[in-house]
Formats: C-alpha cells, structure tokens, sequence
C-alpha cells in the first residue's frame, strides 16, 4: 500500500481510498440519517415522475410538513404535558405520533394541489412546483415568526431502534448492521420502501400499470387503464414520502423548527432520482453518494488523515472548511451533468394528458 | 389597447384573490397576533401597506416623496432580476438562479468598488457595476453550457449553484476579502463607487434609471433584434429553429449568461447603492420574488416593470404593516406565493369569472418543462 500512496498525483487517488475505508465505520452512521431526506425526497419524485408528473415542489412540501409536524407535536406536548411514552418503541410519544401523522397528511395534502394544477387544470408542472416552494417559504416563515413569542414546549423527537447486539457485533460487517439498523422510525421506513417499491415497481400490477401511464398513457389508456386516477394515487401516495421527509427534520433529526431548514434536499432528491434511472434502489444509492460528500468533512474534522496518509491530510485540511459544506451541491451538478443522456426519464413525463373526447 | 386589456385581466384576478385569500388566513392566525379573532386586521395591514408604498396625501403636499421613492428602490433589483427570469422563460429556460447570481455579481462589485474607493465616481462606478454584470453572467453562463452540452436541466442546477454560491461568498468574506478593520466579517466600504443620488435624500440611487433603462433595452433585444427573435423561436420549439438554421446550443448559453448577466446587475447596484460593503450573511428573497415577478409580468418587459413595482411596493409598505397591523414582513412572501397560485390556475380563474380565453391575443406560455432529465432536444 505505502508504495501505492508514494506515486505522484495519483498516490493521492489511494490515499484517499484507503482513508475512505478507514472512517466509513466511522461515518457510515450519519451517512445513512442524513440520506433520509433524500431518500423520501427522491421516493416522492419518484411516484410522481414514474406516472408522469413532474414535481419540483418537493422542497417545500418537505418545508410545510416539518413545520406542520413540528407544530402539531408541540401544540400537543403543551396541551398535556405529562406523556407517558407508548410502550418503549422509538421512543414515541402521542404528540410525536400526532405529528409525524400531521406531516404525513400535509404532504398528501399539498400533492393534492400539485396533482389538481398539473392533471386537472394541466397547468404548467414546474411553475405547479415552483408556486408550491413559494408559498411553502411564506406560509412558514409568516407562521414560525407568529408563533415564535408563544415558547411553545419542546416533544422531543423519535430514539434510534437498538439492533440485537449478535448482528451488531459481527466481525467485518457488524458495523454495516449497526448504521442500516440503529436507527429511527423515519430512517428505517425509507430503507424498507425504497426495497418494497423496487421490487414493487417491476413485480406488480400496479408497478406495470404505472410504468405504462409514464410512458405512454394513451397505450394504457386503450387497455382500459383509468390515466387521471392512476396520475392522481400515485401523486398523492408520493406526498406520504414527502410527508415523513419533513418530519425528519423536526421529528426526528432535530426537535425545532427553522425557516428554510430543507436547504435544497428536495432539489438534491430530485438529481438523486435522475442519477438512480428513475428507480428506487438507484436513488438511495446516489442519495448515499451525496451524504457521503457532505460527512467527510465531518470526518476530516475529528480524525484528519494522518500516518501514511499525511500528505493528504496536509491538504485536506488546507481546503477551507466551506468547501466541504458546498461538496454535495457540487457533486449533484457533476452527477447531473454526468448521467444525464444516459439517463432516460419517463417518456411522458411533464406532459399532461388529454383524454380523447368520448363523443 | 384591447389586447393589453385581456392579457391584464388574469393577473390582475389572480392579484385580487392573492389578496383575499391572503386575507383570510390572516384572519385566521389573527389570535396568534392579538389573542382574539380580527376581521379587521386584513384591511388595517392592507392601508399600511399602502400608505407604507406610496404615502399619505398630507406628506406629498409637504414635498415628502420618501414612501415612493423607497417603492422604486426596492422595485429595482426587482426590475432586472425579473427581467433576467422573463428573459429565459422566453427561451424555454427556466433560471432559478437569479439568487446566487445577484449574490456573486454583488460581491465583485463590491469588491471592485472597494479597491476603486479612492479614484473618480466617473471611473469607480461604471468599473464595480460592469464587475458585478460580468460576474453575474460568468455566473449564468455555467448552467447554461451545462445544458447545453450535458443536458442537466437548468432547474437542479441552478438551485445548486444559488447554495454554493452562498458558500463562497462565506469564504470569500471570511477569508482573503475581509475587511481587516472591521469587526464583524465583511468586504471593505466602496467609497467613491457608491451609487450617487439623484432623487430624494437617501436612498433614491442611480440604479432605479438603470433598471428602467433596461426594460426598453431587453423590449428591443426581445422583439426588434434578430437575436432576440432567435431566442423567442428556440423557445417556441427548438427543433423548428435547428431547421431554419439557428444554434439552440449557442442560444441556450447566451441567453443563460445574459440573464446572469442581468441579476449580476441587481446584486452590483443592490450593494454599491444600499449597502455599500457585502457583509457576511447577506440574505436575500429576490430568486424566487423574480420568479413571481416574471410570471406575473408574462415575461414581457413591460410586465415585468409593472410587477415589480407592485411587489417593490409591497416590500416598501411591508416595514409599516408590521408596526401598525402586528403582521410579519413574511406576510408578503405568502401574498406572492398565493397570487402565483392562481395565476397558475389560469383555466380555472377563467371559469370562475367568465372569462372568454382569448386565445387570439394572448400569447400561448412556453411550457418551460420541455427537455426534463435525459430528454434535450438539442
């Protein structure tokens, strides 16, 4: 290995990938809790896109349901503030269960909007989108600045599952165990739907007839396949995803709510969706791909490189640490940039449909 | 006259139901405001709201103009960010990032300013506006080739680029272009490359008539230029433009940069003219309120003007409402939000009043969602 890292220029190129293998234990972790968001972010887009609607609107109904969420689950907390935990799952609470539901029905609730404007009134899916972010931003900072001076009660949020100690602790893979399966609700439901919707996607009548509707809604239309209620569902169905992204932040992740705390994840969910082919799996890999990015330069923070890899710790640590907050916005556009042409979206996405006039 | 007349009556119905519905939420949050329900509390905000934009008769016979000209200072980056949005839709491009352009342009700008503190205004000022433009473009050309080659939709990207460029910004300010004397981290004072005034006595900088300018000069590019034609066909359908010959690659590029170019304009005058230093932490709404703007004005120029300057005046009205109706400022974020709402709604707002779409003298909208993902029609 030290005469790999001695090469010039590419010796760096090792250096990295041996200091890579040795933190990810480390940060493999938080490299999974930050992916949540992205995840479902991605998940929502993808019920949306894969029948054929675009959504950039995710951002805020991300926005919207973490402040709702957060909202409802310390209005809660306030109204009956001895609560004793139901049973000892997750930690929860009636007033977390309380708002991680409020969440989840105000992403459906938004995607109600968004399907209404881009299937119904066909109405232009990225202004749709556009119009949803902005009035997420007004509606919450209008609101969070109202209800700033009422020192509402904290609900705490969501504990981590604990995984039995027996998978945790095997050699090798154990800490692979240990950052898929120690933690949250949130984060657990993203891993189990990104796997049932895969599989869900090629494997089903309801995957097949989505597929078709995305593609070519007037072949599927033909074979009796109803377009408008199918786009309808699944917008709908994808605004729980969007639903329990936003109650990741409030509910999980963190326990208060800040203006404008999504920070773009809905956008970078989006690229994660282009970068994963449309697909379930693919996405939570590129979302991976991205919040690994953006936990090196915690990494780099408490365990630079060092030993062997000196040279490249010198230099790590000479980039100003604001490089590493802007990696994964860099590395979407490179993504981007990259997949994109060998990336096909659904054929008839963006494009809304008219069906053919019965008379 | 008769077609500004129908292309008016749908953003002035979404503008009356933003302001309605806008209205009853704020009835329905009043007790968060005063403890008990206030169906007065809309009509209260809204008078402020005006007399806060425009000012009362007592003042105007005092000679005091200060309400408008703060309307038309806050209407200016409005104006030319509006313009840079407009200026994309009409080539089916869709630039969200307005923001980090601004942003950049305002920190050459400033920065150019700074080291040009000491020379003549006549040398100091054209040199920090021309660095903040050039910025701004360099900064809009990126998306734009990005499209162009590799067919990353502008909409991801530029949002990525608004956050990055707030974290070179942070660099920047903190690192090699503080101002060494100052306390809290920001870029030395632009001194003689301050805007100078030409009306009232504070805020009532030169840029307002550049912004005004601009609008005549992006009329003229969009209709009366052969570039501008150009522009409006790729837009229209890319493929009928490849046909007769024009280059949607090169088009997409410089119509990118030229936006940038404009919101990079905003940024410089913002700063050079208010501000006078880019401080750390500069924030700012103006991405998506010149999207609202845009869209409200129709992408045309003169649209644009008339929709910034009422959402300048809600922004210069915004400081009274708070202190005599108790509504935040945010308030106005929401009233944009909602007045797009429905002008989204188009079909739906025509139903409700009646309207006859007038199909013959409204333009139809590019639909901007052309080329998403993989699909570029390059």
């Amino acid at each position: 290995m030290e005469a790999l890292f001695g090469i010039p220029v590419v010796g760096l190129v090792f250096q990295f990938a041996a200091y890579l293998i040795q933190v990810l234990p480390l940060i493999a972790p938080i490299i999974v809790v930050l992916a949540a968001p992205i995840g479902l972010g991605a998940l929502c887009g993808f019920m949306n896109e894969r029948t054929g609607v675009v959504n950039i609107g995710i951002e805020g109904m991300m926005l919207l349901s973490a402040f709702t969420g957060w909202v409802t689950a310390a209005t809660v907390t306030l109204l009956w503030p001895e609560q004793a935990p139901i049973r000892e799952v997750f930690g929860a609470t009636p007033a977390l269960v309380a708002g991680l539901v409020v969440a989840i029905l105000t992403g459906m609730g938004v995607s109600v909007a968004h399907a209404w404007l881009s299937i119904s009134v066909r109405a232009d899916q990225i202004i749709s989108g556009t119009v949803i972010n902005i009035i997420a931003v007004g509606i919450t900072g209008y609101l969070n600045i109202l209800i700033s001076g009422k020192a509402l009660p904290t609900a705490g949020s969501f504990k981590a599952w604990v995984p039995p100690s027996a998978l945790t602790d095997l050699p090798y893979v154990g800490w692979v165990f240990d950052a898929l399966l120690n933690q949250g609700p949130i984060v657990l439901t993203m891993l189990i739907s990104v796997v049932v919707l895969q599989v869900l996607l090629f494997r089903s009548r309801w995957g097949l007839r989505t597929r078709a509707v995305g593609e070519h809604p007037k072949a599927a239309e033909t074979l009796g396949i109803d377009v408008i209620r199918t786009r309808y569902r699944n917008v709908i169905l994808g605004g729980i995803f969007a639903g329990l992204a936003g109650a990741w932040f409030t509910l999980e992740y963190g326990n208060s709510f800040q203006s404008g705390m999504t920070n773009g994840r809905g956008f970078i969910a989006l690229a994660a969706l282009i970068f994963g082919r449309w697909t379930p799996l693919g996405s939570l890999g590129a979302a991976l791909l991205f919040t690994t990015s953006e936990a090196i330069g915690t990494a780099i923070r408490f365990q630079p490189p060092s030993g062997d890899l000196a040279q490249l710790g010198n230099i790590m640590e000479g980039i100003p640490p604001q490089f590493y907050s802007a990696l994964p916005y860099i590395v979407t556009i490179v993504v981007l940039a990259g997949a994109v042409g060998r990336s096909i979206a659904p054929a008839a996405v963006g494009k809304p449909y008219v069906r053919e006039s019965v008379s | 006259m008769a077609r500004a007349r129908t292309l008016m009556t749908v953003p002035l119905l979404a503008i009356l139901m933003g302001l309605v519905v806008t209205g009853v939420i704020m009835i329905l949050t009043s007790p968060l405001i005063d403890g008990s329900l206030d169906v007065a509390l809309p009509f209260r905000a809204y008078a402020a709201l005006i007399e806060g934009s425009l000012g009362t008769p007592e003042q105007w016979l005092d000679r005091n103009f200060n309400a408008i000209i703060q309307t038309l200072v806050e209407a200016t980056p409005l104006i030319l960010a509006g313009l840079a949005v407009g200026l994309g839709f009409k080539a089916g491009l869709f630039n969200i990032g307005a923001q980090g352009q601004f942003l950049l342009g305002g920190l050459a700008a400033a920065v150019v300013g700074g080291l040009l503190a000491d020379t003549s205004p006549w040398i100091a000022v054209p040199a920090a506006l021309i660095a903040g433009l050039a910025v701004g473009a360099a900064y809009g050309f990126i998306p734009g080739a990005l499209k162009a080659f590799t067919g990353a939709h502008e909409v991801v990207t530029t949002i990525m680029l608004n956050y990055i460029a707030i974290y070179i910004m942070a660099y920047l300010i903190t690192g090699p272009l503080r101002d060494p004397t100052a306390t809290f981290a920001r870029t030395i004072d632009v001194g003689n490359a301050a805007l100078p005034i030409i009306i009232g006595g504070r805020n009532g900088h030169i840029g307002i008539l550049i912004a005004f300018l601009a609008v005549p000069i992006v009329w003229w590019l969009l209709y009366r230029s052969t570039l501008g034609f150009e522009i409006r066909a790729v837009g229209a359908n890319p493929d009928a433009a490849r046909y007769a010959g024009m280059r949607p690659r090169y088009l997409i590029i410089l119509t990118m940069s030229l936006s940038g170019l404009l919101a990079g304009l905003a940024g410089g005058i913002q700063i050079l003219g208010l501000t006078k230093h880019m401080p750390i932490g500069y924030s700012t709404s103006l991405g998506f309120d010149a999207i609202a703007v845009a869209l409200l004005g129709r992408s045309h120029p003169v649209g644009i003007l008339l929709a910034a300057l009422l959402f300048g005046a809600m922004r210069a009205g915004a400081g009274l409402m708070q202190v005599e109706a108790g509504i935040p400022v945010q308030m106005i974020d929401l009233l944009q939000g909602v007045i797009l709402f429905f002008l989204a709604a188009e079909v739906v707002l025509r139903k409700w009043f009646r309207i006859r779409s007038a199909t013959g003298g409204v333009p139809q909208e590019t639909t901007v969602t052309r080329s998403y993902g993989g699909q570029t029609s390059i």
